[in-house]
């Protein structure tokens, strides 16, 4: 890169000035005859945002470093706007952290321009108490979206709940326009989510909160029934009651796009409530199209309550091991699934559950199979009944078992005749 | 013209299917076969007993081997750089042969051999046995990049030639043509070392005797297991079963890794038996399977000098794995409280090797399964313990394994708990290795701390005292695991805003 120390580097103002325009000017000659060389210096300033805006954040900051009009343009509103903060510690992390005087920076300049902000912590305290340091200084913010990420185990469980509390409660109470909040695996309560909805119901679109165990039912009703534009929400099962079901089908609330719930074992044997079907038919009539996708974590004797009725599940992961019965039911009752991963089964082959998936389950276009077994001719057959509509089809090359119709070497261009693509098995090295 | 040849073997210990060391003899006065060691660099390497006492084993076996050539082995301790130039002054060297080493490491070392073997006026041949294809050739058929899924691997091998036929073993007319001058005080000078010479302890009746070293026994087992595969007359993948789990005597692939046995022998020995009794038919690529995976991640390997880290490394996924030496430490020794996991890691300890379905899990669990610890970490512990870990298919591997590389699925997660009962419902592998839970009824033994107080004292054993409580929380980890996942690999496809990821499954790309 070229540098022209040509004295005082000037902006160039005129923001109604075009791409082209600005091109055409910057190109005169300079003072030597002949030099059309352009000058970088003179790059207008909404070209150096328009450029800034395409170099991650450590080149932009070298860039600034060149001349001050460079540092200027770094320092724009519109290239703050989304920040990243990532909280490493070196004891817990092999990666490297956002530096702390570029942390103290933003918060100076630039803490009325944040707009999209997300944490990243590791698995330290020390980073999680980083990320809340810097939560309780935004008081200058109106966020639009907020991210607490543990991207390891969750330390932001193990800071002191008021601590945590009153710095998120500083977002939601100046924020006032927070329009996406994903705070999976904190520690945030009902109170604190009353003071969201309180100053943000207008707003909020989408929800993340899986896994905050002192969370209520009653808690997350109250977001319900206060955030009628709410389109997407991830909580756990324990959250979820036939009135908040209803809440989100009121006359009120705008259509649900996408709702996730994970369904996770405490203690082995544990018992689950059921859901009506009344609530789940009324969630489909007033949102035909949104998503269901449940993550199950149980043990294989925790499901009793589970696929007794029709349920408008679309997206299935069964991260345990879950029985042959079960997928039987899976098979009854689900017939807008759409996206289906079966972690482990056993020992017994799916042949007739996958079929009778095939046939009910109309709109199935992924699935995948890890530790289970299926026949090779079933699976042809399952493959035949579903034929191009299955986009992702992901199968361990252990779970197929040859029988007289196929072996393994022939089975994947019966598949692959049938999916209309090459299609192979997922293997795994075995030396 | 004199020719004093000398063979150096670093893998490819074996007489059999050695051209580089037909090419030593090829018209020589004298030839030495040399193995260069360094015992004060043996305390600091990352090698265990079981990895030592294999390669002395098979180092002992050579040297008899020779013997009855009338020729011994020198093992020269030292560095290569610096024995070298000594040997090409004291022996009169006029020619260096050795087995290619596709690894970045090894071509690396061999270029500086070769560039002071020409200083010295030795001409250095060298030739390609450790693989069955040359990896170069693979690359360059590839448009120019190594195969990153093993089917597309396959696609272009299957294009290939055949790979070229083994050669017999050295005969006793070879060797008579080309003298060897051995000293009287040749095994103190160049003797093969003792485990205690390398700094190890040694009991008497070490029990881990499971893996003998050497050409001799591998070419034993190679027979016994062509043999089991003609009596069982299936040539199909066998399923695995509780009896897969325990070393097998006709278990092979120590021996490919330290070249016992060449790989173009087990080649072709297969090929020839299957179609022997299949007829003449063609067999699939899929009876190669172990030779193939081997080939796969040599190629793969052998111009990425950062194969083995996630930093700078240019086909690996960087994912934000935790840092915790203690999590680390109970897994490597077994006292995750997994009686699973701690057999298999047990059972990697005392033998050194273990069933490739075990290794998954123990993997999976280290990895993006359980304790989200870095593929690194485990890289070295197998590298330490495991006797058929090389460089290459390690680090490869556990790349695999933990979903860092080579586009695999991550939503396959292994139970640390179902995986190991649906594999061996007997629960004799857990006795075997962790005598502690041996009374433990089959239906605790894989989570003896859900099991009642009572049955706990019955069986001698009580979880938090006399076994360790397990870990972590399966469940809960493998939730948290499958997100960290999502979250790495929703970045990898530049998505923007925060909304979810609504598939698990990833979109192959060929």
């Amino acid at each position: 890169m070229k540098r022209r120390l040509s004295g005082d580097c000037e902006d160039s103002p005129s923001s109604c000035e075009g791409p082209a325009e600005s091109c055409k000017r910057v190109r005169q000659p300079a003072e030597d005859s002949g030099d059309v060389l352009p000058d970088w210096a003179r790059l207008p300033q909404e070209m150096l945002l328009h450029i800034f805006q395409y170099l991650p954040l450590l080149d932009r900051a070298f860039a600034s470093q060149v001349c001050r009009g460079w540092n200027e343009a770094f320092h724009m509103p519109e290239l703050w706007r989304c920040f990243e903060f990532e909280l490493n510690q070196p004891a817990s992390s092999y990666l490297k952290a956002t530096h702390p005087d570029l942390i103290k920076q933003i918060i100076k300049r630039h803490s009325n321009h944040l707009q999209y902000v997300s944490f990243k912590v590791d698995s330290s305290t020390e980073s999680a108490e980083a990320a809340c340091d810097i939560l309780s200084q935004l008081v200058n913010c109106s966020l639009k979206t907020l991210g607490l990420i543990s991207t390891a185990r969750p330390s932001f469980m193990e800071l002191p709940k008021s601590h945590f509390i009153s710095a998120l409660t500083v977002v939601f109470v100046n924020s006032k326009s927070l329009s996406s909040l994903k705070i999976d695996d904190t520690p945030v309560d009902d109170p604190s989510l009353k003071v969201l909805v309180a100053n943000n119901s207008d707003t909020l679109k989408l929800l993340k909160m899986s896994s905050c165990p002192h969370v209520s039912p009653a808690g997350i009703l109250c977001v319900a029934d206060q955030c009628h534009g709410l389109r997407e929400l991830a909580l756990n099962y324990h959250l979820l009651s036939d009135e908040l079901l209803l809440a989100l089908s009121s006359e009120k609330h705008v259509h649900l796009e996408h709702l996730r719930i994970d369904v996770v074992s405490e203690n082995p044997g544990q018992q689950f409530h059921t859901i009506k079907k009344s609530s789940w038919d009324a969630m489909v009539r007033h949102s035909p199209k949104f998503n269901l996708v449940m993550y199950f974590f149980l043990y294989e004797d925790e499901f009793g309550p589970f696929f007794r009725d029709e349920i408008p599940v679309t997206h299935l992961y069964f991260g345990r091991s879950v029985s042959k019965e079960v997928l039987g039911r899976v098979g009854m009752n689900c017939p807008r699934l759409v996206e289906l991963v079966v972690c482990a089964n056993g020992l017994r082959p799916l042949d007739e559950e996958l079929i009778r998936i095939a046939e009910r389950c109309q709109h199935l276009s992924a699935i995948g199979l890890g530790e289970c077994e299926v026949s090779c001719s079933a699976f042809v057959e399952f493959v035949k009944m579903c034929g191009r509509r299955l986009s992702q089809l992901s199968i361990m090359e252990e779970v197929l078992i040859p029988d007289h119709k196929y072996s393994l070497d022939e089975i994947h261009w019966e598949v692959s005749k049938h999916l209309g693509r090459v299609w192979f098995p997922d293997m795994m090295p075995t030396w | 013209m004199v020719v004093n040849s000398v063979h150096w073997f670093r893998k490819g210990l074996r007489l059999h299917d050695n051209p580089a060391l037909q090419e030593a003899l090829n018209g020589a006065d004298t030839v030495r076969c040399v193995y260069i060691l360094d015992p004060w660099f043996a305390g600091s390497a990352n090698v265990g007993i079981n990895r030592w006492r294999f390669l002395l084993e098979s180092l002992e076996d050579l040297d008899t081997s020779l013997r009855k050539l009338n020729s011994r082995l020198f093992v020269v301790r030292g560095q290569p750089a610096d024995v070298f130039p000594r040997l090409f002054k004291e022996w009169n060297v006029t020619r260096l042969t050795f087995e290619y080493d596709s690894e970045p490491y090894g071509k690396e070392r061999d270029a500086a051999i070769i560039k002071m073997a020409q200083e010295y006026g030795v001409e250095t041949l060298v030739r390609n046995t450790h693989t069955l294809y040359s990896p170069d050739r693979i690359i360059e058929m590839n448009n120019h990049s190594p195969p990153l899924t093993f089917k597309r691997f396959q696609a272009i091998v299957n294009r290939l030639e055949l790979p070229r036929k083994p050669l017999p073993t050295i005969t006793q007319e070879q060797m008579a043509r080309c003298r060897t001058r051995i000293l009287d005080n040749h095994d103190e000078r160049y003797g093969v070392p003792s485990l205690e010479e390398l700094g190890f302890k040694t009991f008497k009746g070490d029990s881990s005797h499971v893996w003998k070293g050497g050409e001799t026994e591998a070419l034993e087992r190679l027979n016994k297991h062509l043999d089991r595969k003609a009596w069982v007359a299936n040539f199909e993948r066998p399923r695995i079963n509780a009896q897969s789990l325990f070393a097998s005597p006709t278990g092979l692939s120590p021996y490919l890794r330290f070249g016992c046995l060449s790989c173009r022998v087990f080649y072709y020995n297969l090929r020839d038996l299957y179609m022997k009794l299949r007829r003449h038919s063609s067999p699939p690529l899929s009876l190669f399977g172990q030779l193939l995976w081997r080939e796969f991640f040599y190629t793969a390997a052998t111009n990425n000098p950062n194969f083995d880290r996630m930093e700078g490394n240019p086909i690996c996924v960087q994912i934000p794995w935790d840092h915790n030496p203690e999590a680390l430490a109970k897994w490597a020794e077994g006292r995750t409280g997994f009686p699973w996991i701690d057999a298999i890691m047990t059972q990697l300890r005392q033998e050194g090797w273990i069933h490739h379905l075990a290794r998954h899990a123990v993997a999976c669990f280290l990895t993006r399964g359980d304790l989200w610890i870095s593929w690194e970490s485990g890289m070295k512990v197998f590298e330490e313990l495991l006797l058929d870990a090389d460089w290459s298919v390690n680090a490869g591997s556990w790349m695999w394994l933990s979903c860092s590389a080579f586009f695999q699925q991550f939503f396959h997660c292994y139970c640390p708990v179902g995986f190991g009962r649906r594999t061996d419902p007997s629960g004799d592998y857990i006795r075997r290795y962790i005598p502690k839970l041996k009374d433990y009824p089959n239906r605790y033994i894989y989570e003896p701390w859900n099991a009642p107080e009572s049955v706990q004292k019955e069986a001698n054993c009580i979880v938090g005292v006399d076994y360790p409580k397990p870990m972590i929380n399966h469940a809960e980890s493998s939730r948290l695991n499958i997100e960290r996942m999502k979250q790495v690999y929703q970045q990898l496809s530049h998505y923007r805003g925060l909304s979810e990821l609504k598939e698990v499954l990833l979109h192959k790309s060929w």
